[in-house]
């Protein structure tokens, strides 16, 4: 019985086809939890976050870097990493054109997008996964950035910050998916002996290979309110202990309670938090 | 049908029956009957030779799974001298999914980390199937860390169906003692040698797989989901499984290919399950000269060139 059993534990996966079928005229969204039905722009102001239950919607990578960093001083990292298709791995569909399919639904190459930036003017490595990239599962290409951007960080010294957002490991990668859970956990540790912060913050959801390597190596793990994380997607343990789980289970407040994480933070809050967190192990002074 | 031999073995299940047979009445009857089963005997090894020379990935999937392959106590057994084996992580229990201690290699003291399975039905249970809980990983990163102090090569045996995926396990942090190991791993100031002995499935076999000399057993299976498990994702069945593991790439032909497992260790004839005293003398001389080598080079740059070849993975060229 693998972990990976289940790349997208199907709780998610039925959230994530509801959100994709969109509410009428792009004006109006319906969120996923409470079925309030919400005016867009009032929405986005509210970073995605529904007014009237606080539910934490699933944001791509970019507004997710461009609602966190300064609006000053972007630089986007190590744009020129591709996925590959080593195993030339086909099913029912070929992998090549799953990735480009991908491609041209969401605009990225791949699932993970890295910047440098300021966050209230401390200079920070930031990467963010694109869930609308194939569930925002690690292959090479999203090991490699994840790694490069780390590399950075390390390099220059500044403090790396991950959002993470996925299913777990590529299977169409096989075994090179495998292996960048070693890679990634293996700059993370050298950034620890040196000494150079990293914080991840899990976002709804994290599961599998991501989960077992990067997400929970941080100085500080954090997730945001009411995501889901865990090593094996629900229906598997499910299916492996033949009862059910119990409610909450996997919930951002479930990992806080069974010490996998340091804390909760509310999207509203997430620059001042992982700012004045940064400023504190950097010795710097209080941020504004 | 006989159990002990798979599927695909048949014809040789059936010729070993016959020569059963023929014993029994020679013994019976007293009747001279040893050059018909000699040729039997030579017949059924031709057609062994025959079947396991165009194994598919499916099929060398099912001989890494076999009930009677070896697992890591067969071989520490066989292989060490000396051996204690060292219980607990310290902090919550002791998991019998994974073996643990020290002991000898041709003289050479070394630590032993060796996922089982277990053999009979209690001791599966009481070995959870092989599947390794936090508190399994966290075992064989306190002894790790034990090797590291008093410079004592680790030789892991990668043998897992998985981590354990249950509600215990996710609480007490399952993902997190996994991560733990990969990035201790990578920078463990000793020789790490990592064999996959029999199925080396996903994270849990990686967390204990980071090493400066990765092996995999000639009819070994190492993969980052199940092909059953990539079945049922792609084509909701697990009868695919066959096609799965082709696409996946799940044996050490291709995997020594991407550059992530050094060598594949040559079975005995009909897998390792048909000698396994000399299964176990062939890993173990491997593992002793592989040793040497490690030995011989400075720590520092094999540190180096563990944390180089990490970073590489995956990329082109």
């Amino acid at each position: 019985m693998s972990w990976l059993d289940k790349i997208v534990p199907g709780a998610v996966r039925s959230e994530g086809k509801k959100s994709s079928s969109k509410v009428p005229e792009g004006l109006w969204k319906k969120c996923s939890k409470c079925a309030a039905v919400l005016y867009r722009p009032e929405l986005e102001k509210n970073l995605d976050v529904c007014p009237k239950c606080d539910h934490h919607m699933r944001i791509g990578a970019r507004r997710r870097l461009d609602i966190f960093l300064d609006e000053e001083g972007r630089e986007e990292l190590a744009t020129d990493v591709e996925p590959i298709d080593r195993l030339r791995f086909k099913d029912i569909k070929k992998y090549k054109d799953r990735l480009s399919s991908a491609q041209k639904e969401t605009g990225e190459k791949d699932a993970l997008v890295a910047m440098k930036g300021t966050l209230k003017d401390m200079p920070v490595v930031v990467s963010a996964f694109e869930f609308a990239f194939h569930g925002g599962s690690m292959g090479y290409a999203v090991g490699e950035k994840f790694t490069r951007a780390a590399k950075v960080a390390l390099e220059e010294r500044i403090p790396y910050v991950c959002f993470s957002a996925t299913g777990g490991a590529r299977m169409q990668e096989a075994l090179i998916s495998l292996m960048q859970m070693a890679k990634t956990s293996a700059i993370l540790e050298r950034m620890k002996q040196e000494s150079v912060p990293y914080i991840s913050i899990m976002t709804d959801p994290v599961y599998g290979g991501v989960s077992a390597s990067l997400a929970l190596l941080g100085d500080i793990n954090a997730a945001e309110p009411g995501a889901r994380a865990g090593f094996a997607g629900p229906a598997i343990i499910e299916q492996t202990i033949r009862q059910k789980l119990p409610k909450g289970f996997q919930r951002s407040e479930f990992l806080l309670e069974h010490g996998a994480i340091d804390m909760i933070i509310h999207r509203s809050h997430m620059r001042d938090r992982v700012a004045s967190i940064l400023a504190k192990l950097t010795g710097q002074p209080a941020p504004q | 049908m006989n159990l002990n031999y798979l599927d695909f073995e048949q014809p040789i299940a059936d010729l070993e029956s016959k020569i059963q047979e023929l014993q029994f009445v020679g013994s019976d009857n007293d009747i001279n009957i040893s050059d018909e089963i000699d040729r039997l005997r030579q017949k059924s090894e031709s057609l062994t030779r025959n079947i396991y020379s165009s194994l598919t990935p499916w099929q060398i999937v099912q001989v890494a799974r076999h009930p009677q392959r070896p697992y890591s106590t067969d071989y520490i057994s066989r292989m060490l001298d000396d051996w204690d084996e060292l219980h607990g992580d310290r902090h919550f229990g002791d998991d019998k999914a994974i073996v643990a201690g020290i002991g000898r290699l041709n003289g050479q003291s070394v630590m032993v980390i060796g996922e089982e399975k277990g053999r009979s039905v209690k001791e599966k249970v009481s070995r959870n199937f092989g599947m390794p809980k936090p508190e399994g990983y966290r075992k064989a990163l306190r002894l790790m860390e034990m090797a590291e102090r008093y410079k004592l090569p680790v030789l892991t045996l990668i043998d897992t169906p998985g981590a354990y995926p249950g509600i215990d396990s996710e609480e007490r942090g399952i993902s997190e003692s996994i991560a733990q190991n990969l990035a201790v791993m990578s920078r463990l100031k000793t020789p790490i040698i990592c064999t996959v002995i029999g199925e080396g499935s996903s994270g849990g076999a990686l967390a204990i797989g980071v090493g400066d000399q990765i092996n995999m057993l000639q009819y070994a299976t190492y993969f980052v989901i199940s092909p059953e498990g990539c079945a049922n994702i792609i084509w909701k069945t697990v009868d695919k499984a066959p096609l799965a593991a082709e696409a996946m790439g799940v044996t050490s032909n291709v995997l020594i290919e991407l550059g992530i497992v050094d060598e594949a260790i040559e079975e005995p004839l009909g897998g390792a399950h048909r000698d396994i005293d000399a299964m176990a003398a062939s890993l173990g001389a491997s593992l002793s000269e592989q040793l040497e080598r490690l030995q011989a080079e400075d720590i520092d740059s094999l540190l180096e060139k563990r944390y180089q070849r990490l970073m590489s993975y995956g990329q082109p060229g």
